[in-house]
């Protein structure tokens, strides 16, 4: 199957993709939050302009969540194979890391729109 | 106020002789054991649905928002667990063989999918409400009434203050608040952390060296409660507590006038002995020459629910006992003996405290 990202990208480094994104979509909403109301931008930009702009980065953190785990996916071979994938071959290390990879990205999927829920429901800043 | 509504009897004061007559009681009666078990197995359950300190039983809109929290927690946590011992018994005494695939959408569904799910729904749910249980209130112009309370190792400093800041007057180890109306509660500490928590009324809060953190509280409902430190202290962390009056507002408004015009000078004589023996180094009593600011403030002691900080009733015996050695009552605290006194001084001082009004 021809693709527009080469199968060389999935190595131990996609393994990381997902939970990096969660921690830095984390970060990045405590921080964003914790200095406007800190420095009491509140007069200057409004809570909703906040929210929607954390909104849209949530967004992009779970679409590229979501492209880290279909390329998982093609990594473990579509699942045409069942776990646990531990014979001493080079294919089932392959599948077995992508399989890996694979549950990693559903955890931050799930993690990073934990993280979001607050930010519904937020009201404003309190000091 | 010489009831024991904020001692006892579930929270009798550790150290007074009827708990330890208690104790004595309980021991004895050890005979058929099951009983006792089941009973003190339900004991505790039973005790804390209601009573004076009892975040189960609320007396104020954002405790009965805690409690609600609480109790479906509780039902959806029972539910998830019945769910699964159920299973689990089924499992131990099942005939049935169940295909590996089965046995594995199983664990995705109920281990990975119904988990999230519920998950999501419990924190959208808390979150949703947090804005009820703690709740913010821009100060309209001064309109709400400020109370500053400041946790001290191991008593509490309560000032009224007036709507344009400046203090009213000053009391200790009892909160009086008027029901239904909110008020803002300024929370201090000059020493270590404490916490303020009243659990009828509401959720707890830190007071921190150098923070002035705000906690709003209303009652609802008009009664005599117990508010504790809920962050560990030091050795008497445990031995402070104080008493709460929700009262009706006329009520409150009487008393505040009257505690403004409160005066110890009466008893002329418990007075003299007062500051002849130097108690007025560290305490204050309004109408008096006594002006100290490092220990309580003891105008009306006499109207207060306990000694001591929610330690002792408030009877004369405990007064004299406190007097005579604070450090046997509440270890650590800061005031020195006084077991140098002849005990009549001590009981005529003790008096004199009591009759304070």
């Amino acid at each position: 199957m021809k693709s527009v990202i080469p199968r060389e990208v999935e190595s131990l480094w996609t393994l990381f993709t997902a939970p990096t994104v969660w921690a830095l979509h984390f970060i990045v909403c405590y921080a964003t939050v914790a200095i406007f109301c800190a420095r009491g931008l509140a007069s200057d930009i409004s809570f909703d302009t906040i929210r929607l702009a954390l909104a849209i980065f949530t967004l992009l953190a779970l679409a590229i969540i979501v492209l880290s785990a279909y390329l998982a996916w093609r990594q473990w071979g579509f699942g045409s194979g069942d776990p646990p994938h531990d014979a001493p071959t080079r294919k089932d290390r392959r599948y077995f890391q992508g399989f890996a990879t694979l549950l990693l990205s559903g955890l931050s999927f799930v993690a990073v729109a934990y993280m979001a829920i607050p930010l519904m429901f937020i009201a404003e800043c309190q000091p | 106020m010489d009831d024991d509504r904020l001692t006892g009897p579930c929270c009798r004061p550790i150290r007074s002789k009827r708990s330890l007559g208690q104790q004595g009681i309980k021991g004895s009666c050890c005979r058929s054991v099951r009983p006792i078990a089941s009973a003190l197995f339900l004991c505790p359950l039973l005790v804390s649905c209601s009573g004076i300190q009892s975040a189960l039983d609320p007396a104020g809109r954002e405790a009965a928002h805690v409690a609600t929290l609480f109790f479906t927690m509780l039902i959806g946590g029972a539910v998830i667990w019945l769910a699964v011992v159920g299973l689990l018994f089924y499992a131990a005494r099942k005939r049935r063989v169940h295909s590996e695939k089965g046995a594995g959408q199983l664990i995705l569904w109920g281990g990975a999918i119904f988990p999230t799910v519920v998950l999501a729904a419990l924190l959208a749910y808390a979150v949703w409400l947090m804005p009820n249980i703690r709740p913010w209130f821009q100060e309209e112009a001064g309109s709400v009434r400020r109370i500053e309370v400041t946790g001290e190792q191991f008593w509490w400093r309560v000032r009224y203050l007036r709507q344009d800041g400046t203090v009213a007057f000053e009391t200790a180890n009892e909160v009086r608040i008027p029901v239904g109306e909110r008020v803002i509660f300024s929370l201090r500490s000059p020493d270590v952390i404490h916490s303020f928590w009243i659990p009828v009324l509401g959720g707890k809060m830190d007071m921190i060296p150098g923070r002035d953190n705000q906690l709003t509280l209303m009652a609802e409902k008009s009664g005599t409660y117990r508010g504790v430190c809920a962050e560990f202290c030091g050795s008497s962390h445990a031995l402070m507590a104080f008493t709460v009056l929700a009262m009706e507002p006329q009520d409150f408004e009487a008393w505040m006038a009257a505690r403004q015009g409160a005066s110890g000078a009466e008893d002329v004589e418990g007075l003299a002995l007062f500051l002849k023996q130097g108690c007025d180094g560290c305490h204050a009593i309004s109408g008096t020459d006594a002006r100290g600011t490092i220990g309580p403030d003891l105008t009306a002691f006499g109207e207060r629910g306990s000694v001591g900080a929610g330690t002792l009733e408030n009877v004369e015996d405990h007064i004299a006992r406190f007097i005579r050695d604070p450090g046997a009552i509440k270890p650590e605290a800061r005031m020195p003996h006084f077991s140098m006194l002849p005990d009549a001084e001590i009981d005529r001082i003790a008096a004199y405290l009591k009759g304070l009004r």
